[in-house]
């Protein structure tokens, strides 16, 4: 009889152990695996898996998979992580275009998604959503940056950027600041590798400077044929054309560049060291900026975790929005719309020691909110 | 300034359309030869700039990496053509761009198992840094000349080849009717393979130059595919000459496109407009050219006449 009693109370005990413990939670990330994109992706998960495993948290489960930067696939992808996975929130997607197609549905089904990178301007306005939270920027952000930075030097400019929903964010972000003339305003196609049609318009044009947002292999292909194109004068842009997943493959042709981001390796606060080096210590390589917003929205979401039941919608929303985590970026709040306010730096591509990295050397905005959020009704 | 400019910007269709010859003239041979739908030709093209990346990071020498390429992509599509390729000919063309698209997928996954996600780094050999000046006050860079001096030299080889050689000669008879030279006693699959290699180490040729302008990185070979098979679709499948200049005219076309409609359509409409309509209209353009010619010449500009 004792012995029923006590095996009794040990399973009991069990089961309400069971019941004490956080229930489980599922994540549905999807990023960008493969094609041209693939490096930007595959920083984005790395991070957010070494996150999760660092917090030690047993009861969240990733469903990762590839979008292959196909906004078709990528809808795909998310009908069947939330009919059939039943995911309880979504992250990863990198790609504005892809975004698009993926968040208004899913949000719409009373799916909480996190953005760690994409921030398209269509989705910080008058469509914000409650169940929609951008831990990386809007896309205007690092450009209108750029935009500031260059009144100082430059006086005509010649800017493109590839035609998708964040290119154009970029060129609108960047001319919203920028008081010099544009000699030249170029929207290329997305993916497009030769750039020789462009670089000879921008010899014609008798600009002083230029600005380019061109993420991936496109910015690598610009940055060499530019180098040797003989044209000569400066380049500038975000830090997407500059970041640690590009740097190697574009070489020394980029020494000098300056390039805007909300972060940088050699930020100096506790959390972005601990960061940088627990991501080098186990990828062997430096985070990019994908790297870091994922990791921010990986301990996001931790956060909020340990306040509150993702099966509370309402709840998990107030924890999520309070933003009460370590960012890498220093100082983190979100605005109305739930975009960041933070800081913007202007940093530049060094070399430390054989390895092309990029430094910090101003601060363009501090405490940065985007042009958007006074017409979200949140 | 303006005639500089549009020098430059024929140069630049001139030499797009250059690299486009090289890949298209191995998918045309082999179409042409073999009745051979070979999807896994842009994957060629990637062997051939990783294979100089590597080559060069490990010696430090451009050239090396060249001759590895061509070695490299010529080596690879013999064994392509030896183990799988060969039992395709008798196949309708749906067997075949199955079999070819999960070669694709085997050569894709098979390069970012080796060699990562993140794109290598190729730079330009140092005796062709730098630009040139143009007639009319413009410049040029050294690099994409010597490209497209390098097109026209394989386009002259292979004229060459295919007129005046023995070699030649089994290849336009294979093209016309391969029962027959297998009964002549020519070793018909050696032929095969020996076209596809000539194919492959064409399209390696392709990868490893542009891969220096570019960036080399998996899946770079499809969006050129794509292309390609534009190319041969106008100049005629199974002719090289059309190869060339169907390349010529894709390169060209789609070159002074960008540049040109956007500035057409700014005279009708605000700037702001013509950029976003002007470059949406200029990726369209090309097959708008292709949709035209075929509807004049329906089997392309050279169609072979068998």
């Amino acid at each position: 009889m004792k012995r029923i009693l006590t095996a009794s109370l040990f399973g009991l005990s069990l089961a309400t152990s069971g019941l004490a413990h956080a229930e489980p939670v599922k994540i549905g990330v999807i990023t960008t695996l493969s094609g041209g994109g693939a490096g930007l992706g595959i920083d984005m998960r790395d991070a957010f898996q070494l996150a999760i495993k660092q917090s030690g948290n047993k009861d969240i489960e990733l469903v990762v998979e590839d979008d292959a930067q196909k906004p078709e696939l990528a809808v795909q992808i998310a009908e069947k992580m939330i009919q059939g996975d039943k995911v309880d929130l979504m992250t990863g997607i990198i790609w504005s275009n892809l975004a698009m197609a993926v968040v208004p549905n899913a949000v719409a089904q009373d799916i909480i998604y996190l953005s760690p990178n994409a921030g398209p301007s269509a989705l910080a306005g008058a469509n914000c959503n409650a169940n929609y939270f951008n831990v990386a920027y809007q896309n205007d952000n690092f450009h209108e940056a750029m935009g500031e930075y260059a009144n100082k030097d430059y006086k005509n400019t010649f800017i493109l950027a590839p035609n998708y929903p964040a290119g154009k964010d970029a060129l609108t972000g960047f001319k919203r600041y920028y008081k010099g003339t544009l000699s030249g305003e170029v929207y290329t196609q997305v993916g497009q590798t030769d750039y020789a049609a462009e670089i000879a318009q921008i010899r014609a044009s008798g600009a002083d400077s230029v600005y380019f947002f061109l993420p991936g292999g496109m910015g690598i292909a610009f940055m060499k044929q530019y180098a040797q194109s003989g044209v000569g004068i400066p380049v500038m842009g975000p830090s997407f054309s500059f970041d640690q997943d590009v740097l190697p493959a574009v070489g020394d042709a980029a020494l000098g560049v300056k390039n805007s981001a909300s972060w940088s390796p050699d930020l100096d606060n506790e959390a972005s060291k601990a960061f940088v080096e627990s991501f080098k210590a186990e990828y062997d390589r430096l985070p990019s900026i994908y790297a870091a917003q994922s990791w921010d929205t990986a301990n996001l979401i931790l956060s909020a975790l340990s306040k509150a039941s993702v099966k509370d919608k309402d709840a998990f929303r107030a924890a999520l929005k309070a933003a009460d985590f370590k960012s890498v970026r220093g100082d983190f709040a979100f605005n109305n719309n739930q975009h960041p306010i933070q800081n913007i730096y202007v940093r530049e591509v060094v070399k430390d020691g054989d390895v092309l990295t990029n430094k910090i050397i101003a601060t363009a905005f501090e405490k940065h909110k985007d042009a958007y959020a006074e017409q979200c009704g949140l | 300034m303006f005639t500089a400019l549009l020098i430059e910007q024929l140069l630049n269709g001139l030499q797009l359309g250059v690299m486009l010859f090289l890949m298209a003239a191995g998918l045309t041979l082999i179409f042409g030869v073999m009745g051979l739908i070979n999807l896994a030709h842009g994957s060629l093209y990637m062997v051939g700039a990783f294979a100089c990346a590597t080559i060069a990071a490990a010696t430090g020498s451009f050239w090396l990496g060249l001759v590895a390429s061509l070695a490299a992509a010529a080596g690879v599509g013999a064994l392509i053509e030896v183990a799988v390729i060969r039992r395709l000919y008798d196949r309708d063309h749906l067997d075949q761009v199955l079999a070819t698209f999960a070669l694709i997928l085997i050569l894709s996954e098979g390069a970012r198992w080796l060699f990562g996600s993140f794109p290598l780094y190729l730079d330009i050999p140092r005796q062709l840094q730098g630009a040139v000046p143009l007639p009319g006050g413009g410049q040029y860079q050294l690099y994409r000349l010597a490209i497209i001096a390098v097109g026209f030299l394989v386009a002259i080889g292979l004229y060459l080849l295919i007129s005046k050689t023995r070699l030649g000669m089994r290849i336009r008879a294979g093209e016309s009717d391969r029962e027959m030279i297998a009964a002549l006693g020519v070793d018909i699959s050696t032929l095969y393979t020996v076209v596809f290699a000539l194919g492959a180490a064409l399209a390696g040729l392709a990868g490893a130059l542009v891969g220096a302008l570019q960036s080399v990185q998996v899946g770079m070979g499809e969006p050129v595919l794509i292309l390609a098979f534009v190319v041969i679709v106008i100049g005629g499948i199974g002719s090289i000459k059309g190869a060339l200049v169907g390349a010529v005219i894709v390169g060209v076309v789609d070159t002074m496109g960008r540049f040109l409609l956007p500035s057409l359509l700014a005279l009708t409409m605000p700037a702001a407009q013509a950029t976003t309509i002007g470059a949406a209209l200029a990726s369209m353009l090309i097959y708008v050219v292709m949709a035209l010619i075929l509807a004049f010449r329906p089997s392309g500009l050279f169609a072979a006449e068998t």
